[in-house]
């Protein structure tokens, strides 16, 4: 078990909170631990990378992190709810109002436009239409796809695509984005875009765990952990480009 | 680094001074490389007796240098050639890896961890240094781009190692992991930097 208090002094209040998480599987012949015994600090204002090989527990964590599935023991606080004390709908409930989620294949609904898929969180949390509609509109703004509100997914671009995604996943009072892969379907020009995208939401007060392979994604990170067989072996904390310059703030080399 | 070539591509422009020459050096290489006044005189001198480039009557009190015909047919062809990639330079960590799997009581995987947390500490400065108003400057930014894609392709080496002693099962794996290391570096390298 790894305590990760990370470089927060600068930043905002924690957000979410997890304590000695782990995840057994036991539906198969022998039980299988995907997670053994996870903390992890989130604060408001903080980009987390989480690295790892496959099967080493990323995914399972951060659906524990978002109460898509419940913890084998440990604890899960998000801004202030604890999780792994709800059943499905109580964590359903919690995660809609304040979780984003995004996913490698986006996830968008083919039939609805980009307005439509960022307004659907908001709508099926009971915010009357017109609201969720103009809230849409401004996550939409905030990534610059207003203009492409109406198009279908169909219509959008790879990248177009991951900022309706990204928009849809910070709509309304959410602040906290877990984001699987996110740049998984991008080339490598679209892939950083999306991280300064992301970053940008960050550092304007949101919270973001995202689970790469990819360390050139990660690095825009405020920290890094790694992952083997489902525990916290490692931690790469920023420091800054100020660790790289020459004294007067020269360039490095 | 062909300090040798570099400045006859500088001089291909115009006749410079020394100094000068020096200047747009480490400016068109974001200060990569510093060069010392004593290094670029001997070059100088060097390629003047290699009849690759000759004084030429200037303004100031400072001796100007132009390319002669020899010099500038050396210019075009070190433009044409490929920079040439055949053995390897000794790098101390594949070296340091190589060792670590072949001799008794060391921690190879305590050693692949240290080096991914410390990799990963100087791509993020990279990647915050990307960010710098400074980065506007194309040489510039192409070199931090040069670092950020080695960093990440070390990364994926150092990914590599970790798995393929994983599945080994043991600290100590054969010996032929440790000969196929340097080679399959190179691979993920030359892959990373596509």
């Amino acid at each position: 078990m790894s305590e990760l208090g990370g470089a927060a002094a600068s930043r905002g209040p924690v957000v979410l909170s997890a304590r000695g998480l782990t995840r057994v599987h036991t539906g198969g012949p022998v039980p299988v631990t995907a997670l053994g015994g996870v903390d992890l600090d989130l604060r408001l204002g903080e980009l987390v990378a989480v690295m790892g090989p496959s099967g080493s527990g990323k995914s399972t964590l951060l659906h524990l992190l978002g109460g898509l599935d419940a913890p084998t023991s440990g604890s899960v606080m998000l801004a202030g709810d604890d999780l792994a004390a709800m059943d499905r709908a109580g964590r359903a409930r919690v995660r809609r109002r304040r979780v984003g989620y995004v996913f490698q294949d986006l996830n968008l609904m083919p039939l609805l436009t980009a307005l439509e898929n960022v307004a659907l969180p908001l709508e099926l949390d009971g915010v009357p239409p017109k609201t969720a509609r103009r809230e849409a509109v401004e996550a939409l703004a905030q990534l610059d796809v207003a203009n492409l509100a109406s198009r279908f997914p169909g219509q959008l671009s790879g990248g177009q695509q991951q900022r309706v995604a990204i928009a849809r996943s910070l709509v309304g009072p959410r602040r906290v984005v877990l984001a699987d892969e996110p740049t998984g379907a991008l080339d490598s020009v679209m892939g950083e875009e999306v991280m300064r995208v992301l970053r940008g939401r960050v550092d304007a007060g949101a919270a973001a765990v995202v689970v790469t392979h990819d360390a050139r994604l990660a690095a825009w990170a405020d920290r890094t952990i790694f992952l083997v067989d489902g525990t916290v072996v490692d931690e790469a904390i920023a420091m800054g480009p100020g660790a790289l310059l020459a004294e007067g703030g020269g360039r490095p080399w | 680094m062909s300090v040798r070539h570099a400045l006859l591509a500088l001089l291909g422009t115009a006749p410079v001074g020394a100094f000068a020459l020096r200047q747009e050096f480490e400016r068109r290489t974001g200060r990569t490389w510093p060069l010392n006044m004593g290094q670029v005189s001997t070059t100088l001198d060097r390629l003047e007796r290699d009849g690759l480039v000759a004084e030429v009557p200037s303004d100031g009190d400072v001796p100007h240098y132009a390319l002669t015909d020899g010099g500038r047919a050396e210019l075009e062809s070190w433009w044409a050639a490929p920079v040439e990639r055949g053995v390897p330079a000794r790098d101390e960590l594949a070296m340091k890896l190589a060792l670590a799997v072949t001799l008794p009581g060391v921690e190879v995987q305590a050693i692949v961890r240290a080096q991914r947390t410390e990799t990963m500490r100087w791509l993020q400065a990279l990647t915050r240094l990307r960010g710098e108003p400074q980065a506007d400057d194309v040489a510039w930014q192409l070199l931090l781009d040069h670092y950020v894609f080695a960093a990440e392709s070390e990364m994926r080496w150092l990914d590599h190692v970790q798995a393929r002693l994983t599945r080994a099962g043991a600290a100590h794996p054969a010996d032929a992991a440790a000969s196929t290391l340097a080679s399959e570096r190179e691979r993920v390298v030359a892959r990373g930097d596509r």
